[in-house]
């Protein structure tokens, strides 16, 4: 019997597991957060480009702030929304570095627009991934830029009112326009499908460093499941069929083209 | 050893798992873990073909999936 055991063990292979690039700690955000998920697609790069030796990663302030207990890399933490200036820095200081910033939409569409937008103009090597979830999650749900029309906020309780506060932000479009991006793509994280594209997008805007092609930004379309008042799934279903109408996923610009086989 | 290993303590409940998992294999137990939710396990493991779409859309990284090693010939 015993022996036949070991050969039923020995048949199995693992196919999915925990990255290296994360450690053993367990994560503090909510249930259903799709930070957790994001956090393990960047494990999950910086495993498969082999990049553990060289990357820094620069932490924002929100949720996501602690994120540097996460990570088996180099961290930096940097003030509200000053992530990208602080990214720019480590890149020429050191360009041999694989450099990323993680910002929710408080930190790099309000408070730190301007650094976002001037980093962006600079075209500086560095890739942001960028969660947007429409919402302050860690301060109590504020009203954030990208808050969709309509959307009730604890600084909006009846509800976003576009002739006050203005209509939502959408950040690909607005960097679009500007020379230095390499690489900008918008991808929902609501099923295994959009997971899949995600990390086509988030190949795309690390070579976009790596190749010396200029500034990557992949936008997360994201949940914040207590902050809106819903079940994790029935948050999906909200981006699904709302959110996405606001920001549509795809790709608005693509200067690295695909690997050659 | 399982195909789909959950790290109980490590499971919120959010059940994102259990709603993607296409052959319906999954569920949340009646039993708290250590930190107070009800974790998600494999309640039927026939059915189970480790496809792992459980594990990527798991917000906490707490599942990890083996399957039966494949021979190259087939």
């Amino acid at each position: 019997m015993r022996d036949e055991d070991i050969a039923v063990v020995e048949e199995m292979e693992c196919v999915f597991s925990r990255p290296e690039a994360l450690t053993d700690k367990a994560f503090h955000y909510c249930p259903g957060c799709t930070h957790g998920i994001v956090h393990r697609l960047v494990a999950e790069m910086i495993d498969e480009f082999k990049l553990m030796d060289r990357t820094v990663g620069v932490c924002p302030v929100g949720c996501s702030v602690l994120m540097y207990d996460y990570f088996e890399c180099d961290m930096i933490e940097a003030s509200h929304g000053r992530a990208p200036a602080v990214a720019t820095a480590v890149k020429r200081t050191d360009p041999n570095r694989f450099v990323f910033t993680y910002q929710g939409d408080g930190d790099l569409a309000s408070i730190g627009m301007a650094e976002t937008v001037h980093a962006a103009a600079r075209g500086d090597r560095i890739t942001i991934f960028f969660i947007n979830n429409g919402i302050y999650g860690m301060t109590g749900g504020q009203m954030a830029p990208t808050t969709l029309i309509g959307q009730r906020a604890t600084t909006s309780p009846s509800g976003r009112d576009e002739r006050l506060t203005g209509a939502p932000i959408g950040i690909c479009e607005l960097l679009s326009s500007l020379k230095g991006v390499a690489y900008l793509a918008r991808v929902p994280l609501t099923s295994p499908k959009n997971l899949k594209d995600a990390r086509k997008h988030m190949r795309k805007a690390i070579r976009a460093q790596l190749e010396d092609k200029g500034l990557g930004l992949v936008e997360f379309l994201s949940t914040c499941p207590v902050q809106w008042k819903m079940e994790p799934i029935a948050a999906m279903k909200h981006i699904d069929e709302n959110v996405v109408k606001v920001f549509p996923p795809g790709v608005f610009v693509d200067c690295v083209g695909d690997l050659q086989k | 050893m399982e195909k789909v290993h959950v790290e109980v303590n490590r499971c919120k409940g959010c059940g994102l798992c259990v709603e993607f998992c296409p052959r319906h294999c999954l569920e949340l137990a009646a039993e708290l873990n250590a930190i107070g939710y009800h974790p998600a396990r494999n309640h039927d493991a026939e059915k189970c073909t480790s496809c792992a779409l459980c594990a990527d859309m798991c917000p906490e990284g707490a599942i990890t999936i083996h399957r039966k090693k494949r021979s190259k010939s087939a």
